[in-house]
């Protein structure tokens, strides 16, 4: 093993501020600067933005629950040069309204900056109701949308910063789940430690978990805070200097980007090893988010078991 | 009935069936096509306040074309009006022709949604409505046309409430009523838009000056809905 980077310490220590209350601050401030900014909400998250909703009533835009005009009206508002920020629990933005998303945003060619709260699992008492596992696999099928996977709240203010001035369609996967520093720097893949026999690919908040699970293993390790669009070279740099063998541990529908794994790694022999939400069943618990983490093998025991038995299968 | 007579030097009302006779080949939508043409007409020469001349203007007021399943009429009343040559007229449908069964917004001057999906104009004419309130252009229209089965989607139901309790009153909602809508509208289609808090008219669907006065007639702090009735589906034409 040959650690060039220093390599951070996993640890579960949680973050002071989290993803979703960085995000409302980062839009508080943003608003006072930005004629642009509107945010569109259906109640969720709307008592968070109570103070600045007083301030600017005419862009922060509650709605009710009405998740088709959620992203209708964000599509209007776009259709007007307004930038809008849409918000909602993960399922409830993304799934209930996606021919919205298609056609009042795709299709009209209508920008907008969706910010997801929830992730896969993050409120698994909740149940299958508040989980949206299949959110980035279902952007996917959509053209032009860059997607952001943070994997700690530090990461989150510079991506929304970043959104709000483009114009185009932004997905921005906010988790309670999170690493223990903020690593992203850009939307490149970031080389977190240097190994000669494999790639693991640790998307947005699995970092934690893939860092204790490789600690003793011969890897390099990147990091995705960014996965659309796919930074392509940086895993085939990485590929080539380590091994052709890439592990992908994504904490939504396992495989979303092996497909893209798949491009970027075409022109040698490799093989790749997909970690993520079980797409074999519903699972149909409650319990917490480590339960979870741990059905899904996507615990530190499970993906070092699996990245282990991948690594080992080459030379039979 | 009124003909619209306007003494511009472009093509008149009167000159619609001809344009329209050029867009062949979609015989199953021609009536809701035809349905809507007399709305249109008067919007485009008598209401609203949009010219190829102006497409590019943020203050500019808005027309959005829900019912994307009757695009022939739109077609003809925006190359009447010089939004784009006629000649695109006859090769409608084409793979390399801008103008589609169901229009996009992209492709074709002066179209502010593609549309074809129900269900989705007047959602995206509440957020029209509230962008252009938030950058003080508080003159601008948005006027969305759906059709009475179109009502059915639900989307509407939450937009219909969106906008009347944020009393949208630059926002228009012009309900073409064929009666086609399977299971009804008890009480009317304006009373369910008055129980929402919007100022609501019926008018017959093909009398230009009814439809002008009532297009016309909007409120304070309360958005406008004008149900337009025209003959019931495959009655006309």
């Amino acid at each position: 093993m040959t650690p060039l980077a220093r390599i951070p310490r996993p640890t579960a220590m949680v973050p002071t501020k989290s993803m979703r209350e960085t995000f409302v601050d980062t839009v508080a401030g943003e608003l006072d600067g930005d004629p642009r900014l509107a945010v569109v909400l259906a109640e969720i998250s709307a008592d968070r933005f109570t103070e600045v909703a007083e301030r600017y009533p005419e862009r922060v835009i509650n709605v009710g629950i009405r998740e088709q005009a959620l992203i209708g009206v964000a599509g209007g508002l776009s259709l007007t040069g307004m930038r809008p920020v849409v918000h909602t629990i993960t399922p409830f933005l993304v799934e209930r309204p996606f021919e919205q998303i298609k056609l009042d945003l795709n299709h009209q060619s209508a920008g907008a900056v969706l910010v997801s709260t929830g992730a896969s699992y993050d409120y698994p008492a909740a149940g299958r109701t508040h989980m949206a596992p299949g959110d980035v696999a279902l952007l996917d099928t959509l053209p032009d949308w860059t997607v952001h996977v943070p994997g700690h709240p530090a990461e989150v203010p510079a991506m929304l910063r970043t959104a709000f001035a483009a114009d185009g369609l932004v997905y921005i996967r906010l988790s309670e789940r999170g690493n223990a520093e903020a690593l992203a720097e850009g939307p490149e893949f970031r080389t977190i430690r240097h190994g000669r026999e494999g790639v693991v690919l640790a998307v947005g908040p699995m970092l934690r978990p893939v860092l204790a699970a490789t600690a003793m293993l011969d890897v390099t390790v990147l990091y995705a805070a960014t996965v659309r669009p796919f930074d392509a070279a940086g895993l085939r740099a990485a590929a080539l200097s380590a091994s052709p063998d890439v592990v992908l541990v994504e904490p939504y529908l396992r495989g979303t980007s092996s497909h893209l794994v798949e491009d970027a790694l075409s022109a040698l022999p490799h093989r790749v090893h997909a970690l993520g939400v079980s797409r074999d069943a519903e699972l149909r618990a409650y319990g917490t988010a480590e339960q979870h983490e741990a059905a899904h093998g996507l615990g530190p025991t499970e993906i070092a078991a699996s990245v282990r038995r991948f690594l080992g299968a080459r030379s039979a | 009935m009124t003909m619209s007579t306007r003494s511009d030097t472009g093509p008149g009302h009167a000159d619609l069936p001809a344009l329209l006779n050029r867009l062949s080949g979609d015989e199953k939508h021609s009536f809701a096509a035809h349905s809507t043409l007399d709305v249109l007409w008067v919007l485009y020469d008598r209401v609203l306040s949009v010219t190829p001349q102006n497409t590019g203007d943020p203050k500019r007021d808005r027309f959005l074309l829900s019912k994307g399943h009757g695009p022939m009429a739109h077609y003809a009343v925006l190359a009447a009006k010089g939004f784009f040559d006629t000649d695109l007229l006859d090769g409608w449908g084409g793979f390399d022709s801008p103008l589609g069964f169901h229009p996009d917004r992209v492709l074709v001057p002066g179209v502010e949604i593609g549309s074809g999906s129900l269900g989705h104009g007047l959602p995206l004419a509440v957020g029209t409505a509230l962008g252009l309130r938030a950058q003080g252009y508080t003159r601008s229209r948005v006027v969305v046309l759906i059709g009475d089965a179109e009502l059915e989607e639900g989307s509407n139901h939450e937009a219909i409430a969106l906008a009347g309790r944020l009393g949208l009153d630059r926002l228009t909602t012009v309900v073409v009523d064929n009666m086609s809508s399977t299971h009804g509208w008890p009480g009317g289609i304006g009373e369910r838009f008055a129980r929402e808090g919007w100022a609501q008219h019926t008018v017959d669907g093909h009398d230009h000056d009814l439809l002008r006065e009532a297009l016309t007639d909007t409120r304070a702090d309360q958005p406008l809905a004008v149900v337009a009735r025209v003959a019931e589906r495959g009655a006309d034409v």
